[in-house]
């Protein structure tokens, strides 16, 4: 789990491990399900050592993590803060594939276009999940929202993909 | 093997169908074999002038092959008369189109009961299987909306009873998510699978990946012909929080 999500759940209020979690699922929804539990912790417990969070036990109980309360120190205030503002987007790694088409057709070792259609029934099955995870979602709730993101992707992907079939086989009925 | 008129709902061999003469000769349909199984979801895709929506046209006998055979649930429809293609499409097929074609001066539910007051009967039943269907689409709060009072979701889930009134034996849609937004083709893709659930027989012709990633299979289609199929049936690749950007 990326630091600075923790960081930003803490900052309404200070909040047990297990909050953090369930606000965690409440986002995602399905796609939350292969997040390990004990992510959170660990992660809690980083941003411990690096002076960001701060916790503070429940009196009279044992030490145990899912005990603490996790507030944020100004540093966590400040690292929030910047990461609000931070504009970043997953980079799509479209060279890697381009490349290997190039290099496939280059050294005639395999056909661009067969590697084309892999690609696309591949793209599909991730479609058809992302798509019935979708139609699953009650209106408007807010891993509805992540999912509709993952298709429109892999709409855009898919689509790109065409443009790949239609230039590969004219190269082909060229050579 | 299959026999024409055995198990499938859709049974077509070699079929095509030409524009124009010579040089100026198109070939729409260009020698396609299909078998659609009674139940199926089947999506047809390709871009723009492919042919699919020709197909489409020739499979709903709204238009005649010019070559070929085409069965319908173990019927030969390919040489039949116009009046018998006009019986055919008003019994057997529903049809859903892009622009969903509904009358601007009707109700929801006029629109939804027109064609079973058209096959001619009663206006008591006919209304009350209206109410049925937009209740199943659930609209059963809009029957008394005209169209233009209604989303563009909305209006397509109208078209979808109407296609429904006859029991069809097969609903061919031509572009059904053409003219909707994301969240309204969501409503559509979930109605065609309460269809699907209910053992509804579905031939899709679109270029919307999202119904082509959700049918029982797809078939992909240039310059006529079908060049790939593809059965994406099985169960999730479980790899939702990867394609979101979670680690495991």
């Amino acid at each position: 789990m990326q630091q600075e999500v923790v960081l930003a759940l803490l900052a309404k209020e200070p909040s047990h491990g297990y909050e953090l979690r369930a606000r965690l699922r409440q986002a995602l929804g399905p796609l939350g399900d292969t997040m390990n539990d004990g992510q959170v912790y660990v992660t809690l417990a980083r941003l411990e050592k690096a002076g960001l969070v701060v916790s503070e036990q429940a009196a009279g109980v044992a030490e145990r993590p899912d005990r603490k309360v996790y507030g944020l120190t100004a540093a966590g205030q400040q690292r929030v803060a910047g990461w609000l503002t931070e504009v970043s987007w997953p980079k799509p790694d479209l060279a890697e594939f381009h490349l290997k088409l190039i290099a496939a057709a280059a050294a005639k070792l395999a056909d661009p276009l067969a590697i084309v259609d892999a690609q696309r029934r591949e793209l599909l099955r991730r479609l058809r999940d992302a798509q019935r995870a979708a139609m699953a979602e009650p209106d408007r709730s807010a891993a509805g929202l992540l999912l509709e993101g993952i298709v429109l992707r892999l709409q855009a992907d898919l689509r790109w993909l065409e443009a790949c079939e239609r230039t590969w086989t004219k190269r082909k009925d060229e050579s | 093997m299959n026999e024409p008129g055995s198990t499938s709902m859709v049974w077509a061999r070699g079929l095509r169908k030409e524009y124009g003469q010579q040089a100026g000769l198109v070939r729409a349909v260009d020698g396609v074999d299909l078998d659609v199984a009674p139940g199926e979801t089947l999506a047809v895709m390709g871009p723009s002038g492919c042919g699919k929506s020709t197909l489409l046209h020739l499979l709903g006998g709204l238009d005649r092959p010019s070559g070929g055979e085409l069965h319908l649930a173990g019927r030969r429809i390919d040489q039949m008369s116009e009046r018998g293609l006009a019986r055919l499409r008003r019994e057997a097929i529903g049809f859903v189109f892009q622009a969903f074609h509904l009358m601007d001066e009707l109700t929801a539910v006029e629109n939804v009961e027109l064609p079973a007051l058209l096959a001619g009967r009663s206006p008591k039943a006919s209304r009350r299987r209206a109410a049925d269907l937009l209740d199943q689409v659930d609209l059963a709060d809009r029957a008394k909306f005209l169209p233009s009072a209604l989303s563009g979701g909305q209006r397509q889930r109208v078209a979808i009873a109407r296609a429904l009134s006859n029991d069809p034996l097969v609903v061919l849609a031509d572009e059904p998510t053409g003219n909707l937004d994301s969240e309204a083709t969501l409503e559509v893709l979930r109605l065609f699978d309460s269809l699907h659930a209910a053992g509804q027989t579905l031939v899709i012709v679109t270029h919307d990946s999202r119904i082509a990633a959700t049918a029982d299979r797809l078939i992909s289609m240039r310059d006529g012909a079908f060049i790939d199929e593809t059965r994406l049936t099985g169960g999730s690749t479980g790899q939702l929080g990867a394609l979101a950007g979670l680690e495991g």
